[in-house]
């Protein structure tokens, strides 16, 4: 965990109470919702379909116990009982009062939780691996410079008034769990050949209506010149990135026009530039010390690697089921990482009710030193996890729905909320990722498949980000019908790339059809059991499949 | 969504209302024809002219104090007389999420 200073509390509570006033002058009719709106942007606050929408930042996807309690308290005193975890670390809730807002953002702000950095045109907040700092063979907690990114920008003027929202994610292992490559800047923490500790820079990455993958224009930055460096990215964005256009506003589109190579020139010279003239810049080691030593560790205990309790379980199958599937390596003996998955079947995808929030901080207290955390693909995770307790864990996670034996597997859905929720959607996504869940409720079936990752967005913003999805699943309009189209191959980790288009859309009552038909003809043309479907695809192409799909449509 | 502005454009080829969201609390409202809001279609203001409907769209951004971000709808209206949402995302407007919710209402 990361404990807040001083200034930190008291930049959250100013920030109620400035809202507060903010609030109380729009409802009196002294702001108008022209003036407003930028305002309510700033404090997380959206309108929706049916009502105003709260998203609460969740920096770099770690919450404690007393946090997520308060979310659930905040779930049940100002919403309808439940919350929904985002693809950005993020909870939204989506049936609060306006005029209760301040109250809720103050009852937030006394556990240390606000709504900074999630809209508005300014850097939003900053993802990292929601393993961070358990992973094993990580170069170090990504989550000291997520933290360092998330402090400098936040009011920072240059990172306030961009021409559009801007999105930053961090990792630091070999195998990326935060989506870098789909962001506006990712920064991949790795060794040089001389063993110092730095970043490769990716920059431009990103979904919605004009899709790109990220590239990178430094393969190695000191960490000391890190925040120099992204002031640098950041004022070549300000300064020729389009504000005339919000469709060509984001940092890839001026990436594509521009050209990588001219880019990374634009960048450098900017930087040498700043670098003479600005050393304020470089972090000196007692900065990032500062940082690094308010994030908390436990006090592990030393463990056996298969503890007695973990052997007798062995014996139940159903157990074992969870256990291989939800249950990951940790970088200390004798301790588990241990997601919890948030797709039950027929469920909607990310969201948690008050209840499950409360009974799962206690099983943070009890069995993970107090620690809950939040991954992009909106499922949760208890990170320090003795192996001894996971019999126990099991027992008490099913009780409350959480032991969904299904990460990443054909049911594990990121969706956005669509038409159901959304003022932009075009398309349902909530009712197609349930429908989908009932398609592949069969455990064993879905073992068979393998990982499989279903991505579903309601309109082209690509909140699910479907481009990505092994299978995309895109909701158009169609002469006021809903249709999908699907998209097949796309990945988002180190290797990431964007799906193929597989043909013409097709109505919503035909979307799990088609889906099965995908999986079926996977099964029939992998090369081996251990092919996974993204590989196949590969390996194939989208001709196979489209064969499948549309030989009988 | 189309904007009150790209709306001045706009032609509206059958009945239609003016719909927006309460401001103190969010829900989805309805101009009435007597120059107030509710929250039921039923008692929602018909137009049948463009100019009609530019009519009562000047008048509902007027109140901005009370509704926030005031758009023309197309409705049916039956032969029974029985207003309904013309499309699908009026009509989940309307009637709320086509799912159930985690927590029952």
């Amino acid at each position: 965990m990361y404990a807040y200073d001083e200034l930190d509390r008291t930049l959250i509570n100013e920030r109620v109470e400035e809202f507060r006033d903010q609030v109380k002058r729009r409802l009196s009719g002294e702001l108008t919702e022209d003036e407003f709106k930028m305002l309510r942007l700033q404090n997380g606050v959206y309108l929706q379909l049916h009502a105003y929408m709260f998203r609460i930042a969740i920096p770099y996807g770690t919450l404690s116990s007393e946090q997520l309690r308060r979310l659930a308290h905040v779930a049940r005193r100002y919403d309808r009982g439940y919350g929904h975890f985002t693809t950005r670390q993020n909870i939204q809730f989506n049936w609060i009062k306006l005029a209760e807002l301040p109250d809720a953002l103050g009852d937030l702000a006394e556990v240390g939780i606000h709504a900074m950095q999630t809209s508005g045109n300014n850097t939003r907040n900053v993802t990292s691996d929601q393993w961070a700092g358990v992973a094993p063979g990580e170069i170090e907690d990504p989550r000291i410079w997520s933290e360092l990114i998330r402090q400098y920008t936040t009011l920072h003027p240059e990172f306030s008034f961009l021409p559009r929202k801007f999105k930053f994610a961090i990792t630091a292992s070999p195998h990326d769990r935060a989506a870098i490559k789909i962001h506006d800047i990712g920064l991949r923490l790795h060794r040089n050949a001389e063993g110092e500790t730095g970043f490769e820079v990716l920059v431009g990455g990103g979904l919605g209506r004009t899709p790109f993958i990220g590239k990178t224009i430094k393969p190695f930055v000191h960490g000391r010149d890190l925040l120099s460096y992204v002031e640098a990215i950041l004022r070549v964005y300000n300064q020729y990135g389009r504000r005339d256009n919000i469709y060509k506003a984001r940092i890839k589109i001026l990436v594509h026009e521009l050209g990588i190579d001219k880019f990374a020139k634009e960048v450098e010279d900017e930087w040498q530039e700043m670098r003479d003239s600005d050393t304020a810049l470089t972090l000196d080691d007692a900065m990032i010390e500062d940082i690094r030593s308010r994030f908390t560790y436990p006090a592990y205990e030393k463990l056996p690697h298969t503890p007695e309790e973990l052997k007798k379980a062995a014996h139940d199958p159903l157990f074992e089921r969870w256990r291989k599937n939800s249950v990951s390596t940790h970088k200390v003996q004798g301790y588990a990482i241990v997601t919890l998955s948030l797709k039950p079947v027929g469920g909607p995808p990310g969201d948690a009710t008050a209840d499950q929030m409360d009974a799962l901080a206690d099983l943070a207290d009890k069995y993970s030193f107090g620690e809950i955390r939040v991954g992009h693909e909106q499922n949760l995770a208890l990170p320090h996890v003795a192996k001894r307790d996971l019999p126990a864990l099991w027992n008490a996670l099913d009780k409350i729905g959480l032991a969904t034996p299904n990460v990443n597997l054909v049911s594990d859905i990121i969706a956005c909320p669509g038409l159901d929720y959304c003022s932009l959607a075009n398309a349902r996504s909530i009712p197609i990722a349930q429908e989908l869940t009932r398609r592949f409720a069969n455990h064993e079936t879905a073992d068979l498949i393998g990982r499989l990752h279903i991505n579903i967005s309601g309109c082209i913003n690509a909140c699910g980000h479907h481009h990505v999805g092994h299978i995309g699943i895109l909701g158009v309009e169609k002469n006021g019908e809903e249709f999908y189209q699907i998209t097949i191959g796309g990945r988002a980790d180190e290797n990431a790339e964007l799906g193929a288009l597989i043909g013409p859309a097709v109505p919503y009552g035909e979307v799990a059809d088609v889906v099965e038909d995908i999986v079926e003809a996977y099964l029939a043309l992998r090369a081996r059991p251990d092919e996974l479907f993204v590989d196949t695809v590969k390996r194939l192409g989208v001709e196979p499949f489209r064969e499948r799909v549309y030989a009988t449509r | 969504m189309t904007s009150p502005l790209e709306q001045k454009k706009i032609k509206i080829t059958g009945p239609s209302v003016v719909t927006a969201n309460r401001t103190w609390d969010g829900i989805v409202i309805y101009r009435t024809a007597r120059q107030d809001w509710s929250a039921k279609l039923s008692d929602a203001a018909i137009v049948r002219t463009s100019d009609e409907a530019r009519a009562l769209l000047a008048e509902s951004v007027a109140d901005d104090v009370g509704a926030v971000g005031a758009y023309i709808a197309p409705v049916e209206i039956k032969e029974s007389g029985k207003i309904k949402p013309g499309n699908l995302r009026e009509h989940i407007r309307l009637q709320g999420v086509t799912i159930d919710l985690p927590v029952p209402a």
